[in-house]
């Protein structure tokens, strides 16, 4: 679905993702974990055309799409939450969405935003709340029902738990579990590699800006370098 | 009356600076840039009206719009040109840029009108209205004036609230990024808000000459500044801000000049920004922006 093949972005004289590859196959959720500064959310931006590598390929259901522009790549379906959530705090929730839908033809808007009622009933509640009055669970859900909004075919959330409680952080997951069920691929940066990779069918781990490891979510899960990394031994 | 008859002007010439503070907010709110040469479109924009009408012998209204037409394809090319480019460089190198347009526009319009000034014809060729048995007169370019400005907020206001690109312009303001990861192209959507804007400036700059009618290369210069000050008073990047700042920075100046002086008059007017910065730097209607650490 996506193949990512030896891509490298640099930010000014910075080499922040060196000969990066990697692939995405229809129905999986793909985990990307690392540390902080590693290049996950560059890896992602790259995808989604907010910057641009210097060499390689990226295609998406055999197409090129290293040279389109951010609106075109989010138009085939690829669709990506940013890190930080980045709603627009000073439109309502629905506007949100609305915006979500942007590259939609207007039929289908009503029936996604039934579906991502159904899947966040919270956000149908407060429909009319200027969205910058959210909780940071809420906040998140939005920034996901935003994306869904769009027809992903396939969703790249980027640390969708960063700054949420326990229970909410589950409550995400469970999300995005039943996202995946639902049909939607999907490509998950977390810092939070234990919950990432316990519903990841496969994983990558990013180490300064190169892919070090990858294997199945359950092989990284037991594997000794990610326990002593990222798992806390 | 005399008071009321001075605010009443004051409202006029205020809206004349409401209608150019749009457009200078409705710039800094998506483009995050001062547009300096925002003043010179609405000379451009009185010109194009002049020549329309004194010289094509065209009515007013063909002027109006011929004029408007005018501007919005000027504000294109000149975002096209000399702001897109810099897109992503430092803020300082677009406002120099700003000013240098701003030059660029003034001394094209030396070079094809001339440095005689003008003599600009109101397009409204409306009696002035009479009220409380003559003791109050306001002229109807003061009438039209006003109005003009309450339906362009109107308008404006329905647009970002109601249409789809109006709420795409409001989302590229909050976060140019995730507006490009909406599918907002944000590149057309910046180039629609130099066109709205650099319209209403022509409708401006046609207003104000209806109302002085002196025009110069440089007329649109001191109107921009002073509407500039009004955007920065009422909150920049907020539009209902720049018509409540606009306004009340009409009035300010036309109850100074009455009642205090006519030299001192701008002073008061810079005088108000000042204190205004002093005491409240997002402006009336601005959002406080916190300091992040």
């Amino acid at each position: 679905m996506l193949s990512v093949y030896n891509i490298n972005v640099w930010y000014g004289a910075i080499h922040a993702i060196k000969n990066v590859s990697f692939e995405v196959n229809d129905g999986e959720i793909v985990a990307l974990i690392g540390a902080n500064g590693a290049g996950k959310s560059t890896t992602l931006k790259t995808l989604s055309g907010l910057l641009r590598s210097r060499s390689g390929s990226i295609k998406f259901m055999d197409t090129d799409i290293m040279h389109a522009p951010a609106e075109k790549i989010v138009e085939q379906g690829l669709v990506h939450v940013p890190e930080g959530r980045r709603i627009f705090q000073q439109m309502t929730v629905e506007e949100n969405l609305d915006m979500g839908a942007y590259t939609q033809p207007k039929e289908t808007i009503a029936s996604n935003l039934e579906r991502v009622y159904e899947h966040f009933p919270r956000l149908a509640e407060r429909r009319r709340q200027i969205a910058g009055t959210l909780s940071g669970g809420e906040q998140q859900m939005l920034a996901m029902g935003r994306a869904l909004m769009a027809n992903p075919k396939l969703l790249m959330l980027d640390e969708p738990s960063m700054g949420l409680a326990p229970i909410l952080v589950e409550q995400i997951f469970e999300i995005i579990q039943a996202l995946h069920q639902a049909g939607t691929t999907i490509l998950l940066v977390e810092q939070n590699a234990q919950a990432a990779l316990s519903i990841a069918t496969r994983g990558y781990v990013m180490e300064t800006g190169t892919i070090t490891l990858s294997g199945s979510g359950q092989d990284l899960l037991h594997n000794d370098d990610v326990r002593k990394a990222y798992l806390g031994g | 009356m005399e008071i009321l008859a001075n605010i009443i002007n004051g409202a006029s010439l205020g809206s004349v600076y409401a209608i150019i503070a749009l457009g200078y907010t409705m710039v800094y709110g998506i483009a995050k840039m001062l547009n300096f040469a925002h003043g010179d479109v609405i000379m451009v924009g009185a010109y194009i009206c002049f020549c329309a009408v004194s010289y094509l012998g065209l009515p007013a209204l063909a002027g109006v719009v011929l004029s408007v037409i005018g501007c919005t394809v000027l504000g294109i090319v000149v975002e096209r040109l000399a702001y897109k480019p810099l897109r992503n460089a430092p803020s300082l190198n677009v406002l120099i840029t700003a000013i240098g347009v701003s030059y660029f526009l003034q001394n094209a319009a030396l070079i094809i009108m001339g440095s005689d000034p003008k003599s600009f014809s109101s397009i409204i060729a409306l009696p002035a209205l009479q009220l409380f048995d003559g003791r109050l007169t306001i002229s109807a370019t003061a009438v039209i004036t006003i109005l003009a400005c309450v339906i362009i907020m109107v308008a404006l206001t329905l647009f970002t609230t109601k249409t789809k690109m109006g709420k795409a312009m409001r989302a590229c303001s909050e976060d140019r990024d995730a507006a490009q990861l909406m599918g907002i192209n944000v590149n057309s959507t910046i180039s629609m808000v130099f066109a709205i804007g650099s319209g209403l400036a022509a409708i401006a700059g046609i207003l104000m000459c209806s109302a002085y009618p002196t025009l110069m290369p440089t007329t649109g210069s001191m109107p921009g500044i002073k509407a500039f000050t009004a955007a920065v008073l009422g909150g920049i990047g907020s539009i209902p801000g720049a018509a409540l700042g606009g306004v009340l920075l009409g009035i300010i100046e036309i109850l100074a000049r009455a009642y205090i002086s006519t030299q001192l008059a701008d002073a008061v007017v810079f005088a108000v920004l000042i204190v205004m910065l002093l005491i409240r730097p997002a402006g009336l209607l601005g959002k406080p922006v916190n300091e992040k650490v």
